[in-house]
């Protein structure tokens, strides 16, 4: 295919999904019985008559639902405007924003272990395949895909808290709040552990599958057999034909992991109090806070989109039979 | 009808001859049942009831009293007996579970027949619409819908919300299963010849196309069940399960929330967690060897002798996790 066709496919594509969960958000935050300002602001908030105006003007909803209530809306989400959490009393956006560095962080650090570990780990079960290696890392990367991802993290911070004394939640001790970064860093490495900890083993076991077979199919080629019979060692196989290669299928996966990266975080940050966009979610959850829901669903479904996209871009730079044509 | 009911039955006699010299299916199968087991016969493993608080001698609740002083497995903060819980506990994951897992497999069928049969614009849509589904983050549209669901007081049980939740969802991976299936059936000469004599669409999809795509459906569902029962218990941790019909997810939910971590008791938030990993890992090894048994893209070449064993098959995989953890 046509690189520039791929591109345009793929950016389209992108466009439908945000097209489709934007509407599904518009709906969720209609269907809602009562008053739609009521949604916005709270259930049992006083509001003055000039405000409650002011609002459904903003929102469009002096008029009809379709088109000028859906782009109205639409238009306020764009410039940021997601509603006012029910439970805290402050902008969606603003509170959302305030808590997504913290997220990033631990995904990042976690997804990095990940690959990491799980690239090497693949390649060499590959390599020793049918051996006890290959067969336990197999095991592994089946239980660990077998088990809940909050078990996992209470297992890992019962006995993290208990025989190691590492901390139980939180990103770092009350008692550092406000201080400068780096005095806290070691206090927050302690706090960062146990939750990427937990992060790494449950994605390892995926991308380790991945690699592993990746690494079979590509040693089956022939160039492999080419390498081999001028002389080159084992390891320069490996390192100058092979890997390159089978790394391909780890860009697509690390993709499509980027929208589980985001449940786990949901999961993990619950089990470790760690206050990220996942905790806000649960705590949105358990106070039936709608708006907060809601605007971080939608925070999470875009970013989650417009990096699959970029990871498709990013593809067509790394695979050169896409590349070429 | 006598010569079909011989016919299904040696295809069942051949079927156990591969089956039975599987060692991971013959595990998985043990698994699996022995989970339906408990959970039938739950009032006939237990002396008590799962909301019944255990007193000692004095009349005082026996709270957090570990396995040695009470039960096989202790009891939790209310007194209540935890092996109890977990027996009973097995009927409503399980249930949830089933039932889920059989929405996902009716509707993932029904779509893959369809759009695998008809082809065209119809394929198209669903095929796109399956892409869309699996780029906006499941967890966090999950808890977005059972939230809002919740909100609007529709007066049906939280479970049912939770069994239409996750079954509307994960039936993307089967539809594109028996879609590519199909498409591969129709282009058969029996169906060509069913054709050239004038059968129509309904007899078509009836004779020939269910009843070769049915097997595959078999090992499919036992692999969405794994999924449905992993989320259902995340779902159920996070507090959207029933707190009077207590699962799995939810008796974590409550060891969690009720501080069994910092108590030290481990009976409590231990055996619900190995009780998911037990019959997901049963499912996920049933499931592969009915797949690699029945579907015949992953059968080894003819040439290399019938014994087909899930190690050899370099093709193992864990079902595409849409975002499982």
């Amino acid at each position: 295919m046509n690189r520039r066709d791929y591109l345009l496919r793929k950016i389209l594509f992108a466009a439908l999904t945000l097209l489709v969960v934007i509407t599904l958000n518009f709906f969720l935050f209609r269907v809602l019985p009562g008053d739609p300002v009521r949604s916005v602001v709270g259930r049992n908030v006083r509001i003055s008559p000039e405000t409650q105006a002011t609002l459904r003007a903003q929102f469009g909803l002096d008029k009809p639902i379709f088109p000028d209530q859906f782009f109205a809306t639409i238009g306020q989400w764009a410039r940021g405007n997601l509603g006012i959490s029910w439970s805290l009393r402050q902008p969606v956006s603003e509170v959302l924003i305030a808590k997504l560095g913290n997220t990033l962080l631990l995904l990042m650090l976690g997804q990095l272990l990940a690959i990491i570990l799980g690239v090497s780990l693949g390649l060499f079960a590959g390599w020793k395949r049918r051996t006890a290696i290959d067969v336990g890392a197999l095991a592994f990367s089946l239980v660990a895909w077998a088990m809940p991802t909050f078990w996992l993290g209470i297992i890992l911070l019962a006995a993290g808290s208990s025989w190691f004394g590492l901390p139980t939640g939180g990103i770092v001790d009350p008692r550092n709040i406000g201080k400068p970064l780096l005095e806290v860093l070691p206090d927050l490495a302690r706090h960062l552990t146990l939750p990427t900890l937990t992060l790494t083993i449950l994605y390892l076991g995926e991308y380790m599958l991945i690699m592993r077979s990746s690494v079979l199919e590509v040693l089956g080629e022939d160039y492999i057999l080419t390498a081999k019979a001028k002389g080159l060692s084992n390891w320069q196989v490996l390192r100058k034909h092979a890997l390159k290669n089978a790394m391909l299928p780890i860009v697509t996966l690390i993709a499509i992991n980027l929208g589980f990266t985001v449940s786990g975080a949901i999961y993990i940050e619950t089990v470790f109090s760690y206050d990220g966009l996942g905790k806000l979610f649960q705590t949105a959850l358990t106070k039936q806070d709608l708006p907060l829901l809601q605007g971080a669903f939608l925070l999470l479904a875009v970013s989650v989109i417009i990096a699959n996209m970029l990871a498709d871009i990013l593809y067509t730079y790394l695979d050169p039979r896409i590349r070429a044509t | 009808m006598s010569e079909r009911w011989f016919l299904v039955k040696r295809n069942l006699l051949d079927f156990w001859k591969v089956f039975s010299r599987n060692r991971m299916g013959i595990m998985g199968a043990f698994l699996v049942a022995a989970a339906i087991f408990v959970a039938i016969f739950a009032p006939f493993l237990s002396p008590y009831t799962p909301n019944e608080t255990i007193r000692d001698a004095d009349g005082r609740g026996m709270t957090f009293a570990p396995p040695g002083l009470h039960g096989p497995l202790g009891t939790d903060d209310a007194g209540r007996d935890v092996w109890t819980q977990l027996v009973y506990g097995a009927r409503i994951s399980l249930t949830v579970g089933f039932l889920a897992g059989f929405i996902s497999m009716a509707v993932g069928s029904l779509l893959g027949i369809i759009a695998g049969y008809f082809g065209g614009p119809v394929d198209t849509v669903l095929m796109r619409t399956t892409d869309v589904l699996l780029v906006i983050p499941d967890l966090p549209l999950m808890l977005v819908l059972v939230a809002t669901l919740r909100q609007l007081d529709l007066r049906i049980s939280p479970l049912v919300i939770l069994v239409l939740v996750i079954g509307l969802l994960y039936w993307t991976s089967t539809a594109r299963l028996i879609r590519s299936q199909v498409l591969s059936i129709k282009e058969r000469q029996f169906v060509a010849r069913a054709r050239a004599i004038g059968a129509g669409h309904a007899h078509i999809i009836r004779k020939h196309i269910i009843p070769q795509v049915m097997p595959l459906v078999v090992a499919n569902t036992v692999l969405i069940l794994s999924t449905a029962i992993l989320v259902e218990s995340g779902l159920a941790f996070l507090g959207l399960g029933d707190p009077t019909k207590p699962s799995w997810g939810t008796m974590l939910n409550f060891a969690f929330d009720r501080s069994a971590i910092s108590n030290g008791a481990w009976w409590f938030y231990l055996p619900p967690g190995l009780a998911i990993v037990w019959v997901t890992l049963g499912c996920v090894l049933l499931g592969n060897v009915l797949e690699e048994i029945l579907n015949p893209r992953l059968s080894t070449h003819h040439l290399e002798g019938e014994t087909r064993m899930v190690m050899r098959n370099e093709k193992f995989e864990i079902p595409s996790s849409d975002g499982v953890d």
